[in-house]
């Protein structure tokens, strides 16, 4: 931050805010809402939201924290910031669990309404923060919003309890006056939300009036902030988007550009259940959606869509992928277009539902029994997660093969602003089905150049074939166990999947492209390990950075990129997953893996000082 | 239609050779579907036959049909992505009694419920075949098997109540012995409109052979066994004179005169239910013919119908409509 003193405006070039509360006390909805006001007025952002597991742990309790971390700026931006400069907390257990993450001398917003023994007996305080130095060398605010809440919404209708569910629009309405902000956007979100309740949302608006107006009349800070839009983006359409909306338009667009109908068989799992709701509310695209029994029942109907001539997909996180081993088998040795979407979480087993990790690189890779070979393909950001899964239908109508599309929790839940693609630019890649009758009759399991089979849909005259999982004679598709036509075969799946590496871009190096370390990442480290390079370089290091989206068969050159550097870093959010693909790979390089598998993802600093101390050596 | 009406059994059968056990009585089964295939007014290119793993789920080999052999138990989840994707086609599932209510009984219990519009083939022959003879969920306790040396202590399921108790929409029951019963059951599970549930008693001549004698031999049935015939009355013996009266919850077996009518599309399942369980009780008559069909909303159908709705009230969606949907701003 470095302020430019303007009368009582104060310019910053970037903020964070972290809004925490309680579960129950909507802090998701109050940071999605600043972020969409931020992005309509033109800042570049990013978000980090971190919420329970539990809907709603006990109230109070520090396991019930709910945070959103939202960064926005004037400059170009990749990451939710490392530290927050404003911590907003709502109750004793968010204050305590968050604030030895805000920044020294940034600004702590508390509400002291929620602050009675019992409340620092619900959070294991002994004493109360507030005064027990806990908050010193912070900018404290205190106000008591449950209180400032009650009065403002007292000629309303509405219960106390119903009031009290208003306080997070007070909190908003103070960030936005503090930032200078306008109210519209969330104004007209209300109601549209609470068309039906006209009176919730004429309360929220009450509410976050009262908290807009608090700022100015009770002088609780010393002046207001601002943050001008950002300059440096290039021109074109926005939209504020999340990961896993982006994806699932992805899928949709893509379904479009190879001209198939989409179906999507999924089963609830945090956190790709949004993939699934957002397909469900796109049937006017024609998109089937299926809920299934159960993970196995998801991704099998999706394999029958798509025997049956539709795109099929499947989205799930890492304990689904498991339970759909068996059919992404079959989908192998079928070979039929399939997207298996993967949201990875915390693992093993349940792990940490709610947070991130990338711990499933080698069970996409090489999780199945036989030699099953399957295009691994990775998200970066929240909006490359619909070019990504573009690019997934592409590869998976083309080769006719199983793709495994990998975005995380973090990619899933943050938002950032979206150049919108230009139509035009969306290159389509239409399926031919084979025709009726065709002369000469119709061979399953013959090849076209990419090596794919032709795709028969039935209800076609003429091309009435069995297909399965049991091992098929070349070109007739025909049950066959002959023992030279299993290594053909073998060998054809396998030669068709690494002939992906043919259709696929070797990716540019970020920064410079010859010096000291390059950073090799894959995934949603994309934005740290940018952070991370722009930073250095500014310092004078000869640094770049790599980043992979197709993770198999990996690009062509990648060695000749890499021996451009001294050394190779290999930060994951695992135990070195990829740093062990690439060391069997090119294994004559220096490949160092920088792993973290704390269910969050890496800071900024963090990278630097591991980059450096390999400068330094 | 031209093409399906000169269809012949001929036709429905695959290059491929069949290679069940000599006398297993899934040759019974193929040969009636064939022959009931080229009768049902469906071009063979819009039919498709799915299944999982076991003896049974080779069958899709063998229709000159399309067909789709899946993994194990997974049949249902395949059939209903199959017809939705393609709600033109006719679509066959077939399975077994460890296919379908062993590893896949959970997406059994769904695709009833649902009512998908597939018909369901399951051939219990209460053992397990091509994994050599090991017990079933549907082996009668007590069974010697060679992973029950001491005999089976797992309770036996019965298909019929289980399909009941999911709300399927059609169930019967027919034998591999008698082919024109199963002929009749067939095409009325083919013409039915939803998900259609036919257990098929098929006798697995090398691990349990005849698990079904006590009263499908063909000198003891026509007295062991009652066909249930929609709106018919409950008749049954050799000289059809005996009858079944259901009195309370117990079935009670009296003179032809005086049998109660069958209705299998009573508003509970709870009659075809009753009937279902006489299985477990040797003196009475073992209950085959349709237990259960009534017309329910099909699953199918109503999403097809939900999408067009959705187009028609939207505007089918464009990828202009689908990228600047929502707030956007332009930066010059």
């Amino acid at each position: 931050m470095n302020p430019t003193r303007e009368r009582d405006v104060q310019s910053f070039e970037s903020v964070v805010i972290r809004f925490a509360g309680d579960s129950g006390d909507g802090m998701q909805i109050t940071g999605n809402q600043f972020t969409h006001t931020s992005a309509v007025i033109g800042n570049d952002l990013a978000t980090f939201p971190d919420y329970p597991a539990e809907i709603r742990a006990p109230a109070g309790t520090r396991p019930g924290v709910s945070g959103f971390q939202v960064r926005f700026s004037s400059s170009d931006i990749h990451t939710p910031g490392d530290q927050p400069d404003v911590l907003v907390a709502m109750n004793p257990a968010a204050l305590i669990v968050n604030i030895h993450d805000l920044k020294p001398g940034g600004i702590v917003v508390v509400n002291t309404g929620q602050f009675s023994d019992s409340d620092l007996k619900k959070a294991a305080l002994a004493k109360s923060p507030l005064t027990d130095g806990t908050l010193s060398g912070f900018r404290v605010i205190e106000i008591d919003i449950n209180k400032r809440v009650t009065e403002a919404l007292k000629g309303t209708t509405l219960s106390s309890k119903e009031v009290q569910r208003c306080k997070n629009f007070y909190t908003l309405g103070l960030m936005y006056w503090l930032y200078h902000r306008p109210l519209e956007t969330t104004i007209k979100w209300l109601e549209e939300k609470f068309a039906k309740r006209p009176e919730l949302a004429e309360a929220n608006k009450l509410a976050m009036q009262a908290g807009y107006n608090a700022g100015d009349i009770h002088e609780l800070f010393q002046g207001r902030y601002e943050v001008l839009p950002c300059t440096s983006m290039p021109p074109g359409t926005y939209r504020n988007i999340m990961g896993n909306d982006a994806l699932a338009m992805g899928l949709v667009a893509g379904a479009q550009l190879a001209g198939l109908q989409p179906f999507l068989g999924s089963y609830p799992i945090t956190p790709a259940s949004g993939i699934l709701e957002a397909l469900a509310a796109y049937k006017h695209y024609g998109v089937i959606t299926f809920q299934a029994e159960d993970e196995i029942a998801a991704i099998c109907s999706a394999l029958g869509a798509a025997y049956a001539g539709c795109l099929g997909f499947t989205s799930t996180s890492g304990p689904g992928v498991a339970l759909k081993t068996e059919a992404m088998g079959l989908a192998v040795s079928v070979e039929l277009p399939l997207v298996i979407v993967n949201v990875q979480r915390g693992g093993p087993s349940t792990g940490l539902p709610t947070k991130t990790e990338q711990a499933d690189l080698l069970q996409a890779i090489f999780g199945r029994n036989g030699e099953a070979p399957i295009p691994v393909i990775a998200a970066s950001t929240p909006a490359d997660a619909f070019e990504t899964a573009v690019e997934a239908c592409r590869i998976a109508v083309q080769y006719m093969t199983p793709v495994i599309l990998l975005s995380d929790g973090y990619i899933a839940n943050g938002a950032e602003p979206w150049m919108l693609p230009r139509i035009e630019d969306l290159k389509p890649f239409p399926v031919k089905f084979v025709e009726p009758n065709p002369e000469g009759g119709f061979q399953p399991y013959a090849r076209d150049a990419k090596l794919a089979r032709p795709w028969a849909k039935p209800g076609t005259p003429g091309l009435e074939h069995r297909i399965g999982g049991l091992e098929k004679a070349h070109l007739t598709g025909n049950i066959s166990y002959d023992p030279d036509n299993h290594e053909f075969m073998v060998r054809m799946r396998q030669n068709k999947v690494m002939g992906i590496r043919e259709s696929i871009p070797t990716p540019n190096v970020f920064g410079d492209s010859t010096g000291d370390v390059l950073v090799v990442g894959w995934g949603s480290t994309h934005g740290a390990i940018t952070s991370a390079i722009e930073e250095l370089r500014k310092k004078g290091r000869k640094v770049g950075s790599l980043h992979l989206r197709h993770v198999w068969p990996l690009p062509k050159d990648l060695d000749k990129l890499m021996a451009c550097f001294r050394s190779v870093l290999v930060p994951e959010m695992n135990m070195g997953q990829m740093a062990r693909v690439l060391r069997s790979e090119y294994p004559e390089q220096n490949i160092i893996s920088y792993p973290k598998v704390q269910g969050q993802p890496f800071r900024t600093t963090e990278l630097v000082k591991k980059i450096e101390s390999l400068l330094e050596k | 239609m031209a093409e399906a009406q000169a269809l012949t059994k001929k036709d429905f059968k695959s290059d491929q050779d069949v290679r069940w056990c000599p006398g297993c009585g899934d040759y019974a089964i193929l040969n009636c579907v064939q022959g009931i295939m080229a009768s049902i007014g469906v071009p063979k290119h819009q039919i498709c036959f799915v299944s999982g793993i076991g003896c049974s789920s080779r069958f899709p080999y063998y229709m000159n049909t399309f067909g789709f052999h899946s993994i194990h138990g997974r049949a249902p989840a395949f059939a209903t992505g199959i017809k939705t994707a393609n709600p033109d086609l006719s679509v066959w599932m077939v399975t077994g009694d460890g296919d379908g209510l062993s590893i896949g009984g959970n997406h059994m219990a769904h695709i009833l419920r649902r009512n998908v519009d597939v018909k369901i083939l399951l051939f219990n022959n209460e053992i397990y075949g091509l994994t050599k003879g090991q017990y079933s969920p549907t082996s009668p306790q007590g069974l010697k098997t060679k992973t029950s040396p001491m005999g089976s202590v797992d309770r036996p399921m019965d298909p019929v109540s289980f399909a009941l108790g999911c709300g399927a929409t059609f169930v019967a029951r027919t034998i591999d012995t008698h082919l024109k019963h199963m002929e009749q059951v067939l095409l009325a599970a083919a013409h039915h409109k939803g998900t259609a549930f036919v257990e098929i008693y098929q006798n697995c001549l090398i691990f349990n052979d005849g698990a079904f004698d006590a009263f499908a031999e063909k000198t003891v049935r026509d007295d062991k066994t009652i066909d249930l015939r929609p709106n018919q009355p409950m008749v049954f013996g050799k000289n059809l004179d005996k009858g079944l009266k259901v009195d309370g919850w117990e079935p009670r077996i009296v003179t032809a005169a005086e049998a109660d009518v069958w209705r299998p599309d009573t508003h509970s399942p709870g009659p075809a239910f009753v009937m279902s369980q006489m299985d477990s009780n040797s003196t009475m008559p073992r209950p085959l013919g349709i237990f259960r069909a009534v017309a329910a909303p099909i699953f199918d159908a109503s999403l097809h119908e939900q999408i067009q709705r959705a187009k028609s009230t939207k505007g089918p969606g464009t990828l202009e409509k689908l990228l600047h949907a929502g707030e956007t701003w332009t930066v010059r």
